[in-house]
């Protein structure tokens, strides 16, 4: 009789377990459900191997259900693809099986690890891993495999606007491909120093500092053009 | 000297030959210009292709006068010496074969200063050059394709000016090509001096300043450290190190700065002496030349 307790207790804790990570990505969901549109305005840095680039000031635009925008009114900027189509909204679309992956340590707190696993074999999505500071209810990194463009990764820091799931600060990793034209294409001046020319594909980065949201104030289709 | 130098000035500009370089650079930038109007996507999907799967190009931004200026440049300071050498391969050995050069010397001027005249004259005439350059490759582009933010494409980097840190990478950048035309134009001035024609020391210009070029651009070891470093050619694109920024710990580029300006500025000090170099051999030889013709 004790063991067949155990047993049975053990498999209900087994079974309330494999609830809870569904239960605590709606709950997420719920939060990021709150905004239906925002207008952001920030500060992107670019470190990308082959890429010279200098800080811009960029504004960036989100409307439900996956429309997102980075502009930079006063100049060009080079936006990462994946920071586009990876966003925390395109992930926590469509129909997916939750796996629940324990826990971790992200930012000096504790999380806890979800595994996504897309229902759709063609999906480009092929696994999302998310780390959730469950008392908050916040993403704060996602881990993502495509089929085509190898894995991206997005840590997010949170502040005053913690409330809508909309991060303050959120690191961009990503794959690159090799970058090198010929020299008798570009006739480069060569001004004798060595330099170390980045070694094949790296990894980029890209951070988005956030200064200011307008949150559900509206944001017009041509923001997106 | 002011009189003699209008004098040469008077002389060069009263020349209708005088005006076909200003007439081949005015139709190939027209040409560039036009083909990058209209198919400047082309070329810049074919400099970015290594990047368009990462990124989202903004490719009619990144298509403006900024960057079309730079492309014509690029293209053109490769073959606007051989258009100096016209002028300044003619200047001494044309007087020597029209036979006014004898005519020349026995006036009250000593020869020294006639050369220094004659020279200058050709800087006069070369820097001309370079101004109506810049007039049509930068600010004819930038009326025809505004401006914006400035990308560069080097062999291994990808580099982005803002549009209000370039203007002076320009300035600086024509400052130095006047340096550096001059220095061919003092290399045809020298061996002007040593002909009866103008065709030889055009001619001798050209060849020497393409088979420097070459032997520039060429990556072989055995040059690269011993040759290259000593020839005027490899000096004279130094004007595209005004264009590279400098990095900081995290890769962003610096506005307002340069990558490397004591390696710029050591290309221009070689010019320099190339320059001192060639006029005073043009001096010496000339101050010791039987004049017959």
């Amino acid at each position: 009789m004790k063991y067949f307790l155990i047993v049975v207790l053990g498999l209900m804790g087994a079974a309330v377990r494999a609830q809870a990570p569904d239960v605590l990505l709606q709950k997420v969901r719920a939060r990021l459900d709150q905004v239906n549109d925002y207008q952001a305005t920030g500060t992107m840095k670019t470190n990308v191997p082959f890429l010279k680039v200098p800080e811009a000031q960029v504004t960036v635009y989100f409307k439900r259900p996956d429309r997102l925008k980075i502009r930079n009114d006063k100049g060009i900027s080079l936006v990462p693809r994946g920071a586009v189509t990876i966003s925390l909204n395109n992930l926590l679309r469509g129909a997916y099986t939750v796996l629940d992956a324990g826990v971790d340590t992200a930012g000096g707190r504790t999380v806890r690890v979800i595994k996504l696993l897309p229902k759709d074999d063609n999906a480009d999505l092929v696994l999302s891993t998310l780390y959730i500071d469950e008392p908050r209810l916040l993403i704060v990194r996602a881990r993502t495999t495509t089929r085509e463009n190898g894995t991206y990764e997005v840590e997010m820091s949170y502040g005053k606007y913690g409330a809508y799931a909309l991060p303050d600060r959120v690191v961009f990793t990503f794959n690159t491909k090799d970058y090198k034209l010929p020299k008798g294409l570009t006739f480069d001046y060569d001004d004798g120093s060595k330099k170390n020319a980045p070694a094949g594909p790296a990894r980029g980065k890209v951070e988005l500092i956030y200064q200011s949201y307008a949150i559900n104030k509206g944001v017009p289709d041509s923001a997106f053009q | 000297m002011w009189t003699l130098l209008r004098i040469e000035l008077f002389k060069i500009f009263r020349r209708p030959r005088t005006y076909i370089p200003f007439g081949a650079i005015a139709a190939m930038i027209l040409i560039i210009q036009l083909g990058l109007k209209f198919d400047g996507r082309s070329y810049l999907e074919l400099m970015m292709s290594s990047l368009s799967d990462s990124f989202f190009i903004p490719y009619n931004m990144i298509m403006n006068g900024y960057l079309v200026a730079f492309v014509i440049l690029n293209t053109l300071l490769i073959q606007v010496p051989l258009l100096v050498a016209l002028v300044a391969g003619d200047i001494i050995a044309g007087e020597a074969n029209m036979g006014t050069l004898r005519l020349l010397v026995i006036r009250p001027v000593s020869r020294t200063r006639l050369l220094l005249v004659k020279f200058f004259a050709s800087v006069v005439y070369t820097v001309a050059l370079l101004v109506w350059m810049a007039v049509l490759s930068l600010f004819l582009s930038m009326l025809l394709f505004g401006t914006n933010d400035m990308m560069i494409a080097r062999n291994t980097v990808m580099e982005q000016i803002r549009s209000s840190d370039v203007l002076w990478r320009y300035i600086a950048a024509f400052g130095y090509a006047a340096v550096a035309l001059s220095t061919v134009a003092a290399l045809a001035f020298l061996l002007s001096v040593f002909a009866d024609n103008s065709i030889g020391p055009i001619v001798s210009t050209i060849s020497v300043v393409i088979v420097l070029t070459i032997l520039s651009e060429m990556r072989i070891p055995l040059y690269d450290n011993t040759v290259k470093p000593w020839l005027f050619t490899s000096h004279m694109l130094a004007w595209k190190g005004f264009f590279y920024s400098q990095s900081d710990g995290q890769g962003a580029a610096i506005p307002g700065s340069v990558e490397n300006l004591p390696a710029i500025l050591r290309s221009l000090v070689v010019l320099l002496v190339y320059i001192f170099g060639f006029v005073t051999a043009a001096i010496v030889s000339f101050n010791k030349k039987d004049i017959l013709s």
